[in-house]
């Protein structure tokens, strides 16, 4: 059994919906992202589209996290999900490096990296990812690509040539299919990323890792005193903290 | 990140979550530049004491290990502090995971610090016939004396490994195209030598001139191929289209580009003029000068490296 995704950019409609379910299944926490979605704008007005495009680990058959990682605190399922063991993790941040996609981050309140498991607890259960239960046009597609029968297995095969993975280059061969959206949604080089110009949220740099209230010494106390839990107030005070992108011309 | 985008398809991110930005900072450049005046004055030395009796340099023997010991003790804990869960390092020796090069260095390394360890005792001890007469480690140290030139091979061959596993850590990082691991290694070697060197020239005070010649000459062949290394990284390599885009944003002016610049003509250029003048002067105040300039140069030019790769967009 090698468990695949699939995502149709032709039925993405952009709602979001799989990134919150993602992050009320997983309790992922504040500034911090298992699955993004990320919008592109395309053309000129008034020729002009928005695509979608769902981002999350690509449970890689060759991964360069599971590689790096010193303790497998990443390491392989059976099923081929590459899963996070956070018990284990000591913090180095060698996967967050090695990830050509972008998809792991180091949790603020555990200190841990973490990312997108393909929701292994709810699959091992017997039940689909959150992320693909939740999506109200079944753009997400999860199954055994191993076996021909399966839907993802069959969708793969009737839209054979539309079928695109990202980064092919790197020789990780991903486990995360998408079928439409054009060179522009996964390719880095094709998009502008206009610093503050974002639709709801000026913050596109996050000026840490892990917790802003932990500095280096908090580090090594963290294991003899109580932890300080972010919620929305200090994660703002910590934005706030910080020059605005206002200043720099942006929202 | 790098702002990329081709104009022909007009195609621009409205939306999307906030980005980490440098992952790897500067506790990382410590630690790489730590270690290279760790294993690099062992390399050195090493070859100082091949081309000269060991009389020449009269605290060589003790003050290299010395050297050695506190710098590969600032690397140890630079790596430790910049783990999120330092009292985790233990599960690198209880569950290894031997395809990362993280784990292989750290034992490594562990090793590589014992030895030097015992070295640096039995060195001093027997420098210091004086010092803890009647101590049980003094008398231990000096009854083994004889160990010290037995394990020094054994030390320089593993200095060589422990100074070239983080650029296979760095080609591990595979997101991050700009380490590429033939050229790296060979930058974390002549990084080494360079750095070995201005940690001896501090102790040669007393060195015979012949011996502060070919450090002299070790610094002046170090810079030199450093910065050869560092222009041909920095112009001539070709890379994947998004590390070429990063280096074309860094070439433009864009962020580190002066930082580059400074380190290049301030722990190269500059040490290599001041080292070949010295190779016929003998003039100790001028190489120490050039050794802290190697040695600040060196830092930034480890600190750019690291950090121009992370400003790769990955989606």
């Amino acid at each position: 059994m090698k468990l695949g995704f699939l995502v149709d950019l032709n039925l993405c409609m952009g709602c979001k919906g799989c990134e919150v379910a993602c992050k009320v299944e997983n309790e992922v926490p504040l500034g911090s992202w298992r699955l993004r979605v990320k919008y592109i704008d395309i053309g000129t007005f008034p020729d002009t589209s928005r695509s979608f495009t769902p981002l999350r680990c690509n449970h890689c058959e060759s991964a360069p996290c599971e590689r790096i990682c010193p303790v497998s605190a990443l390491h392989y399922l059976e099923n081929g999900i590459v899963n996070v063991d956070s018990s284990r993790c000591i913090g180095c941040a060698g996967c967050m490096m090695a990830c050509p996609y972008g998809a792991i981050y180091m949790d603020p309140e555990t200190n841990t990296a973490d990312k997108c498991t393909y929701c292994a607890h709810r699959v091992e259960s017997g039940m689909m990812p959150a992320c693909v239960v939740i999506c109200p046009v079944q753009a997400n597609i999860f199954g055994d690509i191993d076996d021909d029968t399966s839907h993802i297995s069959q969708y793969i095969m009737e839209h054979q040539g539309a079928v695109q993975v990202r980064k092919p280059e790197k020789h990780t061969t991903p486990k995360h299919f998408y079928v439409g959206g054009g060179n522009q949604t996964l390719n880095p080089l094709a998009q502008q990323r206009l610093e503050g110009y974002n639709l709801f949220n000026n913050v596109t740099h996050l000026k840490h890792i892990g917790d802003p209230h932990h500095g280096v010494i908090d580090r090594f106390l963290a294991p003899f005193t109580s932890h300080e839990h972010l919620d929305n107030k200090s994660f703002m005070d910590f934005d706030n903290s910080h020059e605005s992108h206002e200043e720099e011309g942006g929202h | 990140m790098v702002e990329h985008g081709i104009h022909a398809t007009q195609a621009v991110v409205t939306l999307d979550v906030a980005l980490p930005g440098i992952i790897w900072g500067w506790m990382i450049t410590l630690n790489m530049w730590a270690k290279s005046v760790g294993t690099g004055v062992i390399l050195v030395g090493a070859f100082l004491l091949y081309r000269h009796k060991k009389e020449e340099m009269p605290n060589i023997r003790w003050m290299m290990p010395l050297i050695s010991f506190i710098f590969l003790n600032i690397f140890l804990l630079f790596t430790l502090t910049d783990l999120h869960q330092p009292y985790r390092m233990i599960n690198i020796f209880l569950h290894p995971h031997w395809t990362s090069a993280i784990t292989v260095g750290a034992w490594m390394a562990s090793l590589f610090t014992g030895l030097i360890t015992i070295l640096m005792v039995i060195g001093y001890f027997d420098a210091h016939p004086n010092v803890r007469k009647h101590g049980a480690c003094a008398k231990a140290a000096r009854e083994h004396s004889a160990l010290y030139e037995k394990l020094f091979p054994f030390v320089v061959f593993l200095a060589v490994p422990v100074t070239l596993y983080t650029a296979i850590i760095m080609a591990e990082a595979s997101a991050r195209e700009l380490w590429q691991a033939p050229a790296e290694v060979m930058q974390m070697m002549w990084a080494a030598l360079l750095a070995g060197s201005a940690g001896l020239i501090f102790i040669s005070g007393s060195w015979s001139k012949e011996s502060r010649r070919d450090l002299a000459l070790v610094l002046a062949i170090a810079t030199f191929f450093s910065f050869l290394m560092y222009m041909g990284e920095y112009f001539f390599s070709f890379k994947s289209a998004e590390a070429e885009a990063t280096l074309a944003y860094v070439h433009s002016g864009g962020e580190y580009n002066a930082e580059f610049w400074f380190a290049m003509v301030l722990g190269f250029i500059i040490p290599f003029f001041l080292a070949v003048k010295n190779m016929k002067e003998d003039n100790k105040t001028m190489l120490r000068f050039a050794a802290i300039l190697a040695l600040i140069g060196l830092y930034m030019a480890k600190d750019v490296w690291l950090k121009i790769p992370q400003l790769l967009n990955l989606s």
